[in-house]
């Protein structure tokens, strides 16, 4: 807000010229800032229409329903070198999504194993950790990627003496393959069944809740509605015949048929990046949890609460609101650092699109691709923690 | 007051920017500055790659050399930039290098989509495969099920993605943006096949740790003719890039070498006192010294010398000549007169 | 609290097996059933995987022998190092030359070192970072003193790699604490120009931004004028960095208190002396441990340009990595880049936590 300097004399003529008027002067800036960003960018883009034109390149998003050509080496739909350059930039754009959202459940996992064990009393588990975190923290994440990668293909043996540790499982420098079961009917019940669990689960959770409040009596509701979920679920796999048919990978020609598997590019990157942000993740819980005054913890004991209690009722509900701001914006880094795919072969939106700049030539529509999902990657996740964060935040009464 | 110095500040700032965009056409820059900046592939022995020291080898390194002593009269005159194949087209528009002399295939979309001009074929390649001799396989239709080594976003990756889906072959990628970081994952056994121009797979095998261990296939699936590229807008500078190349082939057609063209000088044939420019014509043709070809064939030799040096069979490579033998020889290298 | 030492002679002492190395032991390792597991699983642990990799590190290797003789151990090959050192070090600056990045670097280290001890924050150190810097540079370009030429398309190596992050950090700093003061100002229009930088740049990876500098600036550009690929990757850097250092500096701003603002107002000191005399000095002071934070992700995210085709020392390792000869050691060689990168960056993290805690106890 300006401030008026001459609030009683109004009526009067300006005793100051103008340019000693703050209110005026921070017009007349924002004014020349803003037209010398608009020249900048008129230049920019000017330069850029006069060098598209004189160099004849092609322009505009066209490409996208053109044939892409290429392969790409783990799909996540059904895609093939015939369809278009828009399918081939979807099927990239869910590679990333898939890494992404992978390595953050496992991040999130391991970086409060790794921060709790910070804070653990047993000398050796605190300093084991502690050494993770500064090792992790203080080499380049690309690094680590070549490294893992590396380590993937050159210390695992082919495929046709693949190390076989499970009946079905089997490991090579062509990723990890396993069994899985063959598809049938049964497995859409099971789920229905499962879904099923979960909403008694949250129900018993809502009874127990006010059976605690009636009569103070707890009752373990989350053990029981996980044994319900698992319970309803084989129930139904009995019902339905048992079926046990697993479609095995077999060695065969030159790679293993059937089964699911794990190329290393994913397995690599993966390892990669939740190793790598596990450790800012780790710290960040060990704040969290020191940021927790030492006196709730002793009330907590004090009123007899069994230490798994402490934790889950005072520790933790405490601790997330110091730690969900920073974790999301880990999140978004390890989002962001997944972009790092392209340099071990994994068949990431960057890679993609990168590509097709290579086949394109159209570096400034493969760019501008680039950003615009990386930022509404960006800011749906950052939108969604807000969401949560407003959730959980502390409610003033 | 402010405003008008300011606005007059911008003005003079935009005309400064407005008035360094007139530049002269590309020729004419390169005079200036005096020396040429190629583009060239990092990593692909015998064709644009470092040596131990730093110092850049390759058919298409020499090309570019070929290109400095005709305009400068000295081969050294070049400077090397070496390209990711997603940046070599974008660092030929922009004018970030002057010509690029990276194994560029000449297609029609780049020709016009991309705004570039190849010039005359200084290597005729054909995509091939590789696979370890203890696979057994014969044909690359023998190659159902199996995972592939390509580099990205190159024809090289079309082209292995028509040709099994013209065989009704299934096939996994994998990719890796870099020719050396490719052929060893290849060779740590992370795919079955390693697909390439076929100069490339005998580079890969012949700094294989163990190079009988694989084999080439049979089948080429493509034509990958490797050009020289320089972009839209000069014609001048065009022309000299061409007959560069093709000086070195005429210079083998007759019978000069880097050894006898001082020799060749006092030859009374007219067509070879034309092209070393003892008759002049036609260096002042293409806006450089007399002695344009001298040079070239001098500093760099003719195309059968470089072929022999980089690639040929008594280097690592050991790459026949094969399309790239003179048409006298079979080969597809023909130069049009020199006059 | 570890031990139970024991201060009062008077005291009886406590029973043996609460103090030295049993009580420690007690205390630390074995304090509970559930610690105790614990510790014996995470021993076992380590006996599994320290010993063979004490063996393959330091028993079984060699360390300066040719290719040829790491083909018949079972141990680590260091020996690739030493054999390509002034590869991977210096990349494709000139043999004989390669004394130049060599002395700037020492230098860098020795100004950093000096810079290491707050007595020495006076103007003259600024001075001296001026005189350094441009030794630097002249040692690093050459043509004075008989030193030929070098061009920066010939930098390369572990030179690159400090280059990146050190001018990275310099170009960036004024342009975040001008992004940081923008963010802040009550000017609508300057605000809201900054909040989408800072946010769009925060919003996407470094990676496209290096990609935009190897592919689309030289689009940009009127027709006639280019440079150096080098140049654009450290351009892209400091754009990148730029954001990430104005929403440090923005918390360093939000942390002085209005009174100060209050105060120089009624002093009648105008926008620009108010920042420049009262507020940043104390912001700026505050955000000094973040900032090396930054300078440390800054030097880590150099290794990206290896994407882009520029030759830092993670590109001329993969180079030396891709000679036949060397094939196959990728552990021995990132191992050894690992301990590089860490010995810097914990050097780093390690000083900006004790100047955090000096700072800290200065108020």
């Amino acid at each position: 807000m300006p401030r008026r300097q001459n609030d009683t004399t109004a009526a009067d003529p300006p005793l100051v010229p103008f340019w000693h008027d703050p209110a005026k002067r921070g017009m007349l800036l924002q004014i020349v800032v803003l037209l010398l960003a608009l020249g900048v960018g008129y230049v920019l883009v000017a330069n850029t229409q006069a060098n598209l034109q004189r160099q004849s390149i092609a322009t505009g998003f066209g490409f996208i329903q053109h044939e892409a050509g290429f392969e790409i080496g783990e799909p996540a739909i059904p895609y093939s070198a015939a369809d278009s350059y828009g399918r081939a930039l979807l099927v990239g754009a869910l590679n990333t999504l898939r890494v992404s959202f992978t390595g953050i459940i496992f991040t999130l996992i391991f970086g409060s194993v790794v921060g709790v064990a910070r804070l653990s009393r047993n000398w050796l588990i605190s300093h084991l950790a502690k050494v993770f975190i500064e090792v992790m923290q203080n080499i380049p994440l690309l690094l680590q990627l070549f490294f893992w990668y590396a380590l993937f293909y050159e210390a695992f043996p082919s495929p046709r003496e693949a190390l076989n540790p499970l009946r079905g499982v089997f490991v090579s420098n062509r990723g990890l393959i396993f069994g899985v079961p063959i598809e049938h009917p049964a497995h859409g019940w099971m789920l229905i069944a499962l879904l099923a669990g979960i909403v008694l689960w949250r129900l018993l959770v809502w009874w127990g809740r006010g059976l605690q409040e009636r009569t103070g009596t707890i009752v373990p509701v989350h053990r029981l509605g996980i044994a319900l979920c698992l319970l309803l679920s084989l129930l139904v796999w009995l019902a339905a015949g048992a079926p046990t048919a697993m479609n095995m990978p077999v060695f065969k020609g030159f790679n293993f048929q059937g089964g699911m598997s794990v190329s290393p590019e994913f397995s690599a990157l993966l390892i990669g990046l939740v190793l790598y942000t596990s450790a800012f993740v780790a710290e960040i819980v060990r704040a969290g949890i020191q940021s927790v005054a030492h006196g709730q913890v002793e009330a907590a004991m004090a009123i007899g609460l069994r230490p798994g209690q402490v934790l889950h009722l005072v520790i933790f509900p405490q601790a997330t609101r110091v730690i969900v701001p920073p974790l999301t914006s880990q999140m978004l880094n390890l989002t962001k650092n997944s972009s790092l795919a392209i340099a071990i072969g994994y068949s990431d939106f960057v890679s993609v699109a990168n590509t097709t700049i290579n086949q394109t030539g159209q570096a400034i529509e493969g760019v501008a691709l680039i950003m615009v999902v990386y930022l509404f990657f960006s800011l749906s996740t950052s939108a969604f923690m807000n969401w949560y964060n407003k959730k959980t935040a502390l409610v003033e009464r | 007051m402010k405003i008008t110095r300011l606005i007059a500040l911008v003005a003079a700032i935009s005309l400064l920017i407005g008035g360094l965009a007139v530049a002269g056409k590309d020729f004419d820059a390169v005079k200036k500055k005096g020396y040429l900046q190629a583009g060239v592939n990092g990593g692909v022995f015998g064709f644009g790659m470092p040596d131990a020291k730093g110092v850049w080898k390759g058919l298409d390194v020499d090309t570019a050399r070929a290109i400095a002593a005709a305009i400068f009269g000295d081969a050294d005159k070049v400077k090397f930039t070496p390209l990711t194949a997603q940046q070599r087209f974008t660092a030929l528009q922009s004018g970030e290098i002057d010509v690029l002399t990276r194994n560029a295939t000449r297609t029609l979309s780049r020709e016009t989509q991309l705004g570039l001009n190849f010039v005359t074929v200084n290597y005729y390649d054909g995509q091939g495969f590789m696979v370890a001799k203890k696979l057994g396989v014969k044909s690359a239709k023998e190659l159902d099920g199996a995972t592939i080594c390509v580099l990205p976003g190159t024809t090289t990756e079309q082209n292995v993605a028509d040709y099994f889906r013209n065989n009704k072959i299934k096939w996994k990628p994998v990719v890796i943006e870099s020719t050396t970081e490719l052929a060893k994952t290849f060779f740590a056994g992370r795919c079955d096949v390693l697909t390439s121009d076929a100069s490339q797979l005998a580079g890969a095998r012949s700094v294989a740790p163990k190079p009988e261990d694989y084999v080439i296939l049979p089948e080429i699936i493509s034509k990958e003719p490797l050009a020289p590229v320089v972009r839209h807008g000069d014609d001048q500078f065009r022309d000299i890039v061409d007959f560069t190349v093709l000086a070195m082939i005429n210079a083998e057609e007759l019978g000069i070498t880097s050894k006898n063209v001082d020799a060749m000088l006092k030859s009374k044939d007219p067509v070879v006192q034309r092209f070393l420019g003892v008759t002049a014509g036609n260096g002042a043709a293409l806006g450089l010294d007399e002695k344009w070809a001298y040079n070239i064939v001098k500093q760099v030799g003719n195309y059968g010398e470089v072929f022999e040096r980089n690639v040929g069979p008594n280097t690592t490579l050991g790459i026949e000549r094969g399309l790239n033998a003179l048409w006298t020889a079979g080969g597809l290298m023909y130069s049009p007169p020199f006059k | 609290m570890i031990t139970g030492s024991n201060t009062d002679a008077a005291q009886m002492k406590p029973p043996l097996r609460n103090i030295g190395v049993i009580g420690w032991l007690r205390e630390n390792l074995f304090n509970n059933l559930f610690n105790s597991l614990l510790t014996l699983v995470t021993i076992y642990g380590l006996w599994l995987f320290v010993p063979p990799l004490i063996r393959w590190v330091f028993i079984d290797s060699l360390w300066f022998s040719s290719a040829e003789a790491c083909r018949d151990i079972e141990g680590a090959c260091w020996s690739i190092i030493p054999n390509n050192v002034s590869f991977i070090f210096f990349g494709f600056f000139p043999e004989g030359q390669q004394w130049r990045p060599l002395t700037a670097m020492l230098l860098l280290f020795a100004l950093v070192f000096y810079s290491k001890n707050r007595k020495h924050w006076r103007q003259s150190l600024a001075i001296y970072w001026l005189l350094g810097l441009i030794v630097m540079g002249g040692l690093m370009h050459g043509g004075v003193f008989g030193m030929p030429v070098v061009e920066t398309a010939q930098w390369s190596g572990f030179p690159l790699t400090l280059m990146l992050a050190l001018f990275g950090m310099v170009g960036a700093y004024p342009l975040g604490v001008l992004l940081a003061l923008g963010r802040r100002s009550k000017l609508i229009g300057i605000k809201s120009l900054c909040v989408v930088y800072i946010e769009l740049i925060r919003g996407v990876p470094l990676i496209s931004l290096l990609f935009m500098s190897s592919v689309m600036f030289p689009l940009f550009l009127p027709e006639g004028v280019s440079f150096d690929k080098v140049l654009r990757a450290q351009v892209a850097i400091i754009l990148f960095a730029a954001a990430y250092i104005a929403e440090v500096v923005r918390g360093g701003l939000q942390a002085i208190p209005a009174g100060q603002y209050e105060a120089a107002n009624a002093l009648g000191l105008s926008y620009a002396k108010t920042m420049r005399l009262i507020v940043l000095p104390q912001a700026l002071k505050i955000v000094i441990p973040p900032s090396v934070g930054i300078l440390i992700s800054a030097f880590k995210d150099t290794s990206l340009v290896v994407i882009i085709a520029l030759y830092d020392v993670l590109k001329t390792t993969k180079v030396t990595l891709s000679n036949p000869q060397w094939m196959g050691y990728s552990s021995e060689a990132y191992l050894f880049l690992a301990v590089l990168y860490f010995v810097c960056c914990y050097a780093m993290t390690s000083y900006s936590r004790r100047l955090e805690k000096e700072l800290h106890a200065g108020h």
